[in-house]
């Protein structure tokens, strides 16, 4: 390699200057990891189960990992360039919700971090992400299934942002302070997905014949998997018990009134779908998937279980 | 109807606006040829940001942490914020996107051919970021000064992202050398392929440009691709003695007389075949783009369609 030789600056090079220089703030996401929760307390509060609140957290930060996943295979692919800035942004705010989720979870409780090799430098959160079985997934079955035509991914979303802003708008209540602040946070984003997501349903359901048939056509794939949202998992109980998380039970009366206004406007009526079974009565919150889930995780997975020691 | 005298005298005005490097305004007087040049270079590049989002998009699925998946999410997806102000340019100028994406899809129009090589492992998303969005920067920041407003404010702000997205692709190379001798020969992998066409991103050498000098002469473009070149081999050059990184040229060393770095020359019969539709993935990124638009029509058609019975619901209400 030869020596370091540079030109004298021209003012419009500016644009590349400092890029030797180590100077944090002009970098978006940091220079390196820095742990999300870094000058939170994150101090279980009095009489919660560590391993309750940890499972907890990884329920809500999986459905978020898992539903951005799949949000972000639409990049470049979207109607256009609009919805491809749309969905990316959507699929953004869900990972960071499942970023300070997963770090939560591994925080209130260290045991349900996967192990990795003696001086393994992957932080808490890829832990999690990457280095768990699908089995070890706590999310709800509605995030994992794939995206299907945009009708599809409108009507998921639809349906997950409505459940999830209720649960996450009485979780900014929660005695945990950082289920609390993620919550608060959340709903902001959240009430924006269904928004969006809101408008498209009506515009597909009012738009051409064809918009009207996949978006019914959608609702009827997806019925089947709405129930398994307001099911009550032991965790969930045993959280919203303590007073940190919430029974999605509790929800379901709210959900269905913002639900029923969007139908309604669509002009479409609630499909007649049995909802999905589980293995043995199994389903997502157990652990117990749909086939879809192994596959996706298989890509996702791939590079960093090549690397566990690597750093990234 | 113009006079031949009156086009003199706005052939003139218009020729002085751009001596005194003024900015020619979508409702100025501009000759033809002007506005054609301006529409084919800003849709080539903003083709090349579209087009480019797929290279690189393919590894958001796979990326190897949740902090990288969410910047490389937050790259491509500024990608395609370039499009849209791009192709916004472009419709100042009489041009609608949806024509520009039918002469991209159907290759009437050309897009950088950077985006013809594959990404084959995480360390090419640093690499891009690295060597690619840095020989576009080259390319770009001059033409934060072109002479046609709407291009050179947007260009603006592109260059700004691009320069995060370069920090970022050699923040993720700096952190790989420093982790496994697996992931430290990954990168040096993807600098020696990248190496190459980062050096024809700056276009044919100067004397098999054709359209250098009339487009020099208008102040579309402010550099010659010899001058842009040089410029980005002396810049990276000390970037990479930082990373631990060979560039792949046994020509390259530094001349004191110049006070720049004399290198070796691109294979410009693959750079030519490579424009001409031979690349490792010419057809695939226009097939992707093509699916995706088609595949989206009905949605389009959907969302007009909703805009017509809301327009004329509302004109029945105040009627």
């Amino acid at each position: 390699m030869p020596d370091v030789h540079t030109h004298e600056e021209d003012p419009h090079d500016s644009a590349y200057a400092g890029l030797l220089v180590n100077d944090a703030h002009h970098w978006a996401f940091g220079t390196d990891f820095e742990d999300p929760l870094a000058g939170v307390d994150t101090t279980v509060p009095d009489g919660v189960d560590p391993a309750v609140l940890a499972a907890y957290c990884l329920m809500l930060g999986d459905d978020a990992l898992v539903l951005s996943q799949r949000i972000s295979e639409w990049c470049s692919r979207a109607p256009d360039l609009e919805e491809d800035i749309a969905l990316a942004n959507i699929a953004l705010d869900l990972l960071g919700q499942a970023r300070l989720l997963l770090a939560r979870a591994a925080a209130a409780d260290p045991a349900a971090v996967p192990a990795l090799p003696e001086g393994s430098p992957v932080p808490d959160e890829d832990r999690l992400a990457f280095f768990r079985d699908d089995t070890a997934f706590r999310n709800v079955r509605l995030a994992e299934v794939p995206n299907g035509d945009f009708a599809e991914t409108i009507t998921r979303l639809l349906l997950f942002s409505t459940w999830r802003l209720a649960l996450f708008e009485r979780l900014a209540g929660s005695r945990d302070a950082v289920v609390a602040a993620v919550a608060a946070k959340g709903a902001k984003e959240l009430a924006y997905h269904r928004d969006f997501a809101a408008r498209w349903f009506v515009t597909l359901a009012q738009g051409t014949d064809e918009s009207r048939r996949r978006a019914l056509d959608a609702l009827g794939a997806l019925w089947p998997l709405w129930p398994e949202l307001f099911e009550t998992h032991g965790v969930e109980r045993a959280a919203a018990e303590a007073g940190v998380g919430v029974d999605p039970a509790s929800v379901a009366a709210e959900v269905d009134v913002v639900l029923e206004q969007v139908l309604a406007a669509s002009a479409v009526e609630r499909p007649e779908a049995r909802p999905l079974a589980g293995a043995h009565g199994w389903k997502g919150r157990d652990g117990v998937h749909t086939e879809a889930l192994g596959g996706m995780l298989a890509e996702m997975q791939s590079v960093a279980r090549a690397h566990p020691r690597g750093q990234w | 109807m113009t006079s031949a005298v009156d086009e003199a005298r706005l052939q003139a005005q218009f020729e002085a606006t751009v001596a005194h490097k003024d900015r020619i305004e979508p409702r100025d007087w501009m000759p033809e040829a002007y506005r054609k040049t301006v529409v084919r270079q800003v849709a080539q590049h903003a083709h090349s940001e579209i087009i480019g989002m797929q290279p690189e998009g393919d590894w958001i699925g796979r990326a190897p942490s949740l902090r990288r998946k969410a910047i490389l999410l937050a790259k491509v997806q500024d990608e395609a914020g370039h499009g849209l102000y791009l192709y916004s340019a472009t419709e100042t100028l009489g041009v609608s996107r949806d024509e520009l994406t039918e002469r991209l899809i159907t290759g009437a129009q050309k897009y950088s051919s950077i985006f013809n090589y594959p990404t084959l492992s995480y360390a090419d998303v640093g690499t891009i970021g690295w060597l690619v969005d840095g020989a576009a920067i080259c390319n770009q920041v001059p033409l934060c000064r072109t002479s046609y407003g709407p291009y050179g404010r947007a260009m603006i702000r592109i260059c700004k992202e691009e320069s995060f997205h370069q920090r970022q692709g050699y923040e993720l190379l700096m952190t790989m050398m420093r982790g496994t001798d697996e992931q430290r020969a990954m990168v040096q992998e993807s600098v020696d392929r990248f190496w190459w066409p980062s050096l024809m991103m700056f276009g044919p050498p100067d004397d098999a440009s054709p359209n250098t000098a009339q487009s020099m002469a208008w102040g579309i473009k402010t550099h010659t691709n010899d001058e842009l070149r040089q410029r980005f081999v002396d810049m990276t050059v000390p970037q990479a003695v930082a990373l631990w990184v060979t560039l792949p040229d046994p020509e390259l060393r530094w001349n004191e007389e110049r006070g720049a770095h004399d290198f070796g020359q691109p294979d410009w019969d693959e750079f030519w075949s490579v424009v001409k539709g031979d690349g490792p993935c010419n057809a695939q990124r226009i097939a992707h783009r093509k699916k995706a638009w088609d595949d989206g029509a009905w949605v389009r058609e959907a969302a007009m369609a909703f805009a017509d019975k809301q327009s004329s619901q509302s004109e029945e209400a105040t009627a």
